[in-house]
This record gives C-alpha cells, structure tokens and sequence, in this order.
C-alpha cells in the first residue's frame, strides 16, 4: 500500500484543487506542498524498509484491470526505481514549494502540479508495461498543459512541439509494447513474467524491430542525440519549476525506461547493439556539451548540459548491457553508475533550474552576456548556482562526482576507448559551467541590476534542501549504493 | 414467423409510429415529450436486445437475419449512441416547427442501421442501407431555411444516392454469379468456384456502397459538410451511428469472400488512405464542426484496420466493436459539449472557454484526448486493441502507419484544446438553456473515464462474440 498512497496521495490532492474553487493561492500553495512532501516520506519509508538481499520487486501490490488482456494495476519496486522515485519526489516537492508567478490560476497551477507528480511516481513504480504507458503518457498531458499555460515568450509553440515530438515516441513505444505482449504466453502485459522469460530471445528480425521502436521511444524521451531537438524550446519557454521537473524527472523516464524494458527484458538483443547504443551515447556527451558551451543565453546551456549528462547515463546503460567475457564487475558498475547519475542529475539540474527560474521572476532576461558581477548584490544566489555548478561539472565530493565516475570506470572496463571519448566531455562541461559563472556573477555589474534582490527564504530553504540532497550523496554514498547496487548486481548477475 | 427474434426492431418501428401520431395531434409546445417516447422506445429495444444475449449465434427468418454476439454487441453500441443523441436533441429542436418528427426520423434512422448490422442477407443489406439513408437525408438537411444545411443535405444525397446505386449492382452481380442472396449460400458457391472479374467487380461495387456509410474514402466527401451544416444533434448522429451499421456489414461481407480475392489488401488500402486524408484535411480547418467531421473519417480509417485482419487475428471482431463503441462515446461527447454551446463553431470562438464554462470545456477536452487515444480513457483502450490485432495478424506496417497518423491528428485536436486552455476572451459564453443537453454531455463525459476504467466489463462483453456463419 505504500507505493499507491506515494502516487495516490497527490492525484487526490489534485483533484480536491481542481473540483473547488474556495482556493486562495496562499491556501493552495501551502496544501499543495503539503500533499508533494507526503510521497516522499512515504518512499523514504519505503527505502528503509527494502531488504538489499531480498528479492528484486519488492512492495509488489497487484489488482486486475482488464484481465482480459492480461493488464493489472500491479506497482513494485527495484533499488533502481526506488531511487530515482524518491529524487524524482523530491524533485517535484522543491518544485511546487518554489515561489512562481501563478498568472491568477493558482489552484490549477497547482493541480497540475499535484497530478503531474502522481503520474510520474506511478511511471517509475510500475511493474505493468501497459500501466507504465498510461502514466507515460499521462505525463505528457500533464506537462503540456503546464508549459503552455504557465509558461513564457512561444510558449503554446513549445507545449505542442513538446507534446506532438514526445507523443510520437510514446507511440512507438505502445507498438512495441504490444508486440512485446504477443510474444509472451499466455500474453501479459507483467514485467516481472517478461524479464523473466525473454521473449524474444533469438527472435530475429520481431525482436530487432520491437527493440528498435522501444530505443527509439526513450531516446526521444531521454534525449539522445539526434532525436534532441524538442527539449531546448521546452526548456527554455517553461517557467522555472516545470523545467526543474522537465530535466530532473520527465528525462529519467527515457533512461529508467530503457533499464526496466529493453535492457531487462531483452538482454540477448540489447546486447547485439550496445555497442551502437553507446557510440550513440558518446555523440550526446560531445554534442551536448560542445553545443551547451555555444550557448548564451543561461536556460538554454544549462538545457544542453542535460543532453550531455543523459548522454552519461546511456552510455552507462549500454556498458552494462554489453555481455562481454569477463567483464561482470565493470558492468554492474557502469549500471549503477547510470543510476547515480539520474538521481544526481534529477537533483543538481533540478536546482540549476529553479536558480534560472529565480532570475525569471527578477529579470526575465535570460542572456549571459547582459549579466555581470551579482556576487555582490545576491550572495546567497550565487552561492547556490556555484555549488549546483561544480556538482554538474562533476567536483568530487559532490553527486555528480560519484555517478560519473562508477559511468566511466564501468565503460572502462568494456569499451576502454569511449569512456576515454566520453571523458572529454566532462572537461567541456567544466569549462562551460565556470564561464558561465564568470559572465553572470563575477566581473563589472550592469547598472541596470543594481535592484536585484537575493533569494528569498523560500527559495534557499528549497535550494538548500536539493543542495544538501547532492552533497550528502558525494560524501557519503553508500546508503544509496548499496540500495541501487542490490538491483544491479541481479540485472546484471543475473542473466 | 419468430416474431420473437426481432422484438427490439419492433419496438423501435412501434416508437417511431407512436411519434409520428403524437407530433400530428400535440401542440409543438408539447413535443419535447416525443423525445422521451424515443428514449422510451430505445430503452425498450436495448433491454430486449440484453434479453437475447447469451444464445448460440444463429440465423433467424429463413437465414436473412444474423441473431449473433457481433450483431447483438453492435446493436446495443448503436442503442445507447441514439439515447445520447436523443437526449442532446430537445433543446435544440425546440424552436424548430416540426420538433416532434425529429424523433421518428432518428428511430427509423437507427431502425436501418441496426438492419444494416443484422443483415446476412444482400437484400436485407440494401434494404437496411437504404431505410437509413432514406431517414438520414431529412436530418442533414432539417434546417430547411439554412443554406449550409441545404448544400450539406444535398452533397449527402447525392453521394448516397450514387453509392447505393453501386451497392444494389454490386449485390445484382452478385446474385447473378451465385443464384442466392442468403451470406451462407453466397459464401458456399464462392469457396467452390466464380467468375473472378465479375465477383471482383461486385465485391468493389459492395464496398463503394459501403464506404458512403462509413463516411471512408472514396464515399467521404458529404462528412464534412454534414458535421458542419447539420443541426448539430443530427451531425452527431450521422458521424457516428451509420458508421457502427456500416463497419459490422462490410466486417460480415468480407468474411464470405474467398481468401484468394485481395480483399484485405484493398481494405488495407481504403484504411491508409481514409485515415491519412481524414488527418490530413483536418489539419488546417478553423471551424471546430467541420473538424470533427474530417476527424470522424480518419477515425474510419482506423475502423477498418480490424476488418483488414479479419480472420488472421481472432480478436479482430471484438477489437471493431470496442473501438466502435469507444469512438462513439467520444464523438457523442464532443457533440454533445457542441450542442450544448449553441453549435459555437469558430475555432477563435472556443478562446478561453476552460475559465468561462470550465465543465464543457473539460468534457470536450477529455473526448478529444479520448479521440487521439490518451490513457486512460476509453479511446486509448480502443485504439489498443486495434494496433494489438493489427499487430497480432502481421499488418504492422498497417499499425505504424495508424500511429504516424494518431500523431498527426493530435496537433489538430489540441488546436481546439489550446485556445480553449491558454487563451483570454472576456465574452460571455452563451448555452442551451434547460438540462438535456447539459446532463448529456456529462453523461457522455463520465463514460469516457468509467468506460476506460472499466474496460474490463466492455471487454469481457466483447470478447468472445463472432458470425453466426
């Protein structure tokens, strides 16, 4: 019952936003950041509770649906997809408790919010393939509606590039989820049978064809280069705390999703094609980064930062996925590697976008170049945009550190020469997050931000909540780690 | 005579009677009570239509007419599709002089759909066809002073009746080359041996009928003027019902045809280019009727995907009349939140309708998401089955080409959805005054969600129907 009260909780609070209108912003802020946190307690519950040695789903609660189809409301979780839930929780908590211009609709701001975190919950905790579309999709409902309404400059023109290119996967993604489906028998639409029974094990061209479609549906979804092109726009045009949870959550569905099905469900064809997937990752890892540092206007790099880190995760994935000789250790390792990397990406991006959300509401200006020398005028905010910085370039004692390094010394181990490929990435990452930190809070400040006020407290509480999330992660990880390695050990042992 | 066996017929011949001597004699005043005698009416036939459930499927009436899961299943779709519409109409139709007449012509409209659907027998297709042909003309064109409604009654009977004349040859063919208009008989002589070229020619003429009532292409061209001209109630009775009768009929007639007659090929190719011209047309409409009109021929399309495989998938059959009943709910629903609205029909008119009129717009936001096949509604479950058969009887190019063309059609259904959410407009939005119309459309709403969270029962009522041949 955890995992339905963690998506439940906020699903109804959505609903009581939505059906009355006695609202006042002040009363639906404060309840709908009470009904956010509820999810996360309820998950960090849940994550003392797991058992390492256990089995590999646990929590499993299972009601039919359509038994007639083989599909059941049936909800479970791995180390991995504790993990992520709990960030992506957080994540959207943080988001909803930031302060942001509402346009006179707070309640179904807010609404919106709440169901948006349901239904993202719902994708990472479910154990039913079908179950897992419909939460999929949903998000995309749910993000539409948010950016096009609340968001600034094109932002319809966003909200229907977002909806029409994400869409256009998640098709993809429920043809292959239905071929999938017929493979098995009797046809269940449950993961557990599926990563059980490998379907298509030696399937030929079926299997090549539904593998294909499933990597095409999360790569857009992740990104991965070169089906990217829908996430700059969105990013740019959403206000503040809808990108925080386009980057910190709505990418992790593509990776976790490529982790939970193909990866898992077709390992003997994943394989085949790992090494494809991979090249794949590394063009992202470069191109995000060398494209991220071409940037100047702030959203905009920070939103091809996150090609570049899912770029990380996918490579991580592949390496993991690659069923070389004698290699079981460094696969294991990549793969939680690529776990790390969605909860501190989830977690230090996160707050990068509240910090631009923050300026947005200051300045609505977004261009590096007309910034200068804040740390003067706002010392909190620059303390927290040069914490998340260093965190995303990968500073060691911090998350991002401990993600990228199990990423590269997993790949290591399997394709020594991408990972060494790949590691130029993190060197221009750095360069372009210390420029950017150069333009906007060092040097001679423009007259015109001598009004610039400081984070509020709201804002650095919240800020201060996801910095401490990625701090204590890169000092002291083994309580994630042994969380997540448990799961990987039988992803990849296992098979 | 087993006069039993087509009691629901009757009772819906009997209703449309009784309103047609009710209107004669009641005040116009009064006629809104003939809606409630076609609701009485149509309930009476669906409970007798339950009451037949269960049996062993079978021909009844010397073999003319199939008393069978498919025929049943789709007979209560197209009930409870004219109840809705029905009850969206009083309001509507209550300036209109000849109010109570409406009603009768919807029976017997309904009356030649479900012939069409029971039909195992030519004649009793054409006669079917024909009846609610005879009855749909009136509807498109019953604002007589209207010129649109004019020009979109016309544009309907000239199509139909060109098409029925190609059906009534197709079926002569027919006849000549098998002696017989009974489907087992026609079936039996085709298995053995036939002209080719004269069963090919009769078989193209039969489905060119056919995809008039379907609204598919090459027969579709009345669609949109009909959702645009019609009274809305009757747009919403044309876009959806005839194509419930048509689909089951087209699914029966070419389960007789020998597998060497490339029909599903030509089904294939019908579905593709229905679908894609339907979405295609539908891109750039700036009247929201209209555009769910195109919609309601590319939704067609996606129709014909399961007859296509037919046979190869066993699911098939329960896959058509899922998605059937789905797309009516849908459709009726988006109607219904129309007719409710005064017919407003202007794209620019629906800005900033969620703040003003915040349920309408809801209901016809979820019908149109239900429309492209959002989770978890009933359309979603719809188009599942569908891509699930397509897939299952080895068509996925078929299913691909569905899904490139479900992404298209969302760019349109959320140009209605944008304005209505992102948009200002300080006007006020003026309704249909009284309830019908109101209490319709949040019924139609409400099956939406239960229909697609409850997909099990559909489901399982569905499941195992099939042809009593």
């Amino acid at each position: 019952m955890i995992l339905t009260a963690a998506l439940g909780l906020p699903m109804l609070g959505a609903l009581a936003l939505a059906v009355s209108s006695l609202w006042t912003e002040a009363t639906a802020r404060r309840f709908a950041i009470a009904v956010s946190v509820l999810p996360v307690l309820l998950l960090a519950w849940a994550w003392r509770q797991f058992d390492p040695q256990g089995a590999l789903f646990q929590f499993v609660e299972e009601v039919p649906w359509v038994p007639s189809l083989g599909m059941s409301y049936r909800l479970g979780v791995d180390g991995i997809a504790l993990a992520v839930a709990t960030m992506s929780a957080l994540v959207f908590s943080a988001s909803i408790a930031y302060p942001v211009d509402t346009k006179h609709q707070p309640r179904q701001y807010y609404a919106w919010m709440l169901f948006l975190q349901s239904v993202s919950l719902g994708v990472f905790l479910a154990l039913d393939l079908l179950l897992f579309y419909v939460f999929f999709d949903l998000s995309l409902v749910g993000m539409f509606f948010l950016i096009g309404r609340w968001g600034h400059g094109q932002a319809q023109f966003a909200a229907f590039k977002f909806f029409l290119y994400t869409f256009c996967g998640s098709l993809l993604l429920l043809l292959a989820i239905i071929g999938l489906y017929l493979s098995v028998e009797p046809h269940t639409f449950d993961m557990r049978v599926l990563i059980e029974q490998q379907p298509l094990a030696g399937a030929g061209m079926t299997a090549g064809l539904v593998f294909l479609a499933l990597m095409l549906g999360f790569a857009i979804k992740t990104p991965v280069v070169p089906v990217h092109t829908w996430l700059p726009q969105a990013h740019v045009d959403a206000p503040g705390p809808v990108s925080a949870i386009l980057a910190g959550v709505l990418l992790k569905m593509g990776t976790y999703g490529i982790i939970r099905i193909p990866f898992a469900m077709m390992a003997e064809t994943f394989s085949r094609y790992a090494l494809v997937i991979a090249l794949f990752a590394v063009a992202s890892i470069l191109y995000g980064a060398f494209v991220a540092l071409g940037q100047s206007n702030l959203k905009r790099r920070i939103a091809y930062t996150s090609i570049n880190h899912m770029g990380y995760t996918v490579l991580g994935i592949a390496a993991a996925g690659a069923l070389i000789q004698d290699t079981g250790y460094a696969r294991e390792l990549a793969l939680v590697g690529a776990t790390m990397e969605m909860v501190a990406h989830g977690l230090i991006t996160g707050a990068l976008f509240l910090i631009c959300g923050s300026f947005w509401q200051r300045t609505e200006e977004y261009d590096l170049d007309s910034y200068g020398g804040l740390l003067r005028q706002a010392p909190w905010l620059t303390a927290f945009a040069v914490l998340a910085s260093f965190a995303s370039l990968g500073l060691p004692g911090l998350a991002g550190f401990v993600a990228e390094f199990h990423i590269f010394a997993g790949t290591f181990g399997v394709y020594p020469w991408l990972a060494v490929i790949g590691v130029l990435g993190i060197l221009v990452t750095a360069a372009l997050f210390l420029q950017m930190l150069q333009k906007v809070f060092f040097g001679a400040m423009p007259e015109r931000w001598a009004q610039f006020e400081d984070l509020r407290p709201i804002e650095w509480g919240v800020l201060a909540v996801l910095s401490a999330g990625f701090v204590i992660i890169g000092v002291a990880p083994a309580f994630l780690l042994t969380l997540v390695e448990a799961s990987a050990t039988l992803l990849v042992g296992g098979r | 005579m087993p006069i039993g066996d087509v009691l629901p017929e009757i009772s819906l011949t009997l209703g449309a009677v009784a309103i047609v001597l009710f209107a004669s004699f009641v005040r116009q005043r009064q006629h809104h009570w003939a809606a409630v005698l076609a609701l009485l009416a149509i309930g009476l036939g669906a409970g007798l239509t339950v009451a037949q459930w269960g049996g062993a499927p079978r021909l009844t009436f010397s073999g003319v007419w199939a008393l069978d899961g498919v025929a049943l299943a789709s007979k209560l779709v197209v009930l409870v599709a004219g109840a809705l519409v029905v009850a969206m109409s009083p309001e509507w139709m209550r300036t209109d002089r000849r109010h109570g007449e409406y009603y009768a012509l919807v029976l017997f409209a309904l009356l030649g759909v479900i012939m069409m659907a029971s039909a195992s027998d030519t004649m009793e297709l054409v006669l079917g066809v024909l009846l609610s042909s005879v009855a749909s003309y009136p509807l498109a064109a019953y604002h007589r002073g209207w010129a649109p409604a004019l020009e979109a009654g016309m544009k309907y009977f000239l199509i139909g009746a060109l098409t029925n004349t190609l059906l009534t040859i197709g079926v002569v063919v027919l006849f000549g080359l098998t002696g017989s208009t009974g489907y087992p008989d026609i079936a039996q002589t085709l298995a053995t041996d036939s002209d080719r070229l004269a069963l090919t020619i009769a078989t193209a003429c039969v489905v060119l009928g056919l995809t008039f009532k379907l609204a598919a292409f090459p027969a579709h061209a009345w669609m949109p003027d009909v959702a645009q001209g019609s009274p809305v109630p009757a747009a919403a009775f044309l876009t959806v019902i005839p194509k419930v009768g048509a689909a089951v009929a087209l699914a029966r007639f070419v389960s007789l045809l020998p597998p060497d007659v490339a029909s599903r090929a030509i089904v294939a190719l019908i579905s593709v280019a229905t679908m894609t011209l339907g979405n295609v047309a539908a891109l750039r409409q700036t009247d929201v009727r209209r555009l769910l009109g195109w919609s309601s021929v590319s939704q067609s399309g996606y129709a014909l995907m399961a007859i296509v495989v037919l046979g190869v998938s066993d699911q098939a059959l329960p896959a058509l009349v899922f998605f059937l009943a789905s797309y009516a709910t849908a459709n009726l629903a988006a109607f219904a939140v129309v007719t409710h609205l005064r017919g407003r029909t202007a794209l620019d008119d629906y800005r900033g309708l969620a703040r003003h009129a915040p349920i309408a717009a809801t209901i016809l936001i979820v019908s149109l998401l239900s429309l492209v096949g959002i989770p978890p509604l009933v359309g979603f479950f719809g188009k599942l089955m569908l891509f699930r058969v397509t897939l299952d009887g080895g068509y996925a190019w078929l299913a691909l080409v569905a899904a490139i063309n479900t992404v298209v059609s969302l760019f349109y259904y959320l140009r209605i959805v944008a304005p209505m959410m992102f948009g200002n407009h300080r006007s006020a939005v003026h309704v249909l005054s009284g309830q019908w119309a109101r209490a319709t459309m949040a019924v139609a709403g409400v099956l939406l969600i239960v229909g697609g969270l409850g997909a099990e029962a559909l489901s399982l009522f569905t499941e195992s129907i099939r042809f009593a041949l």
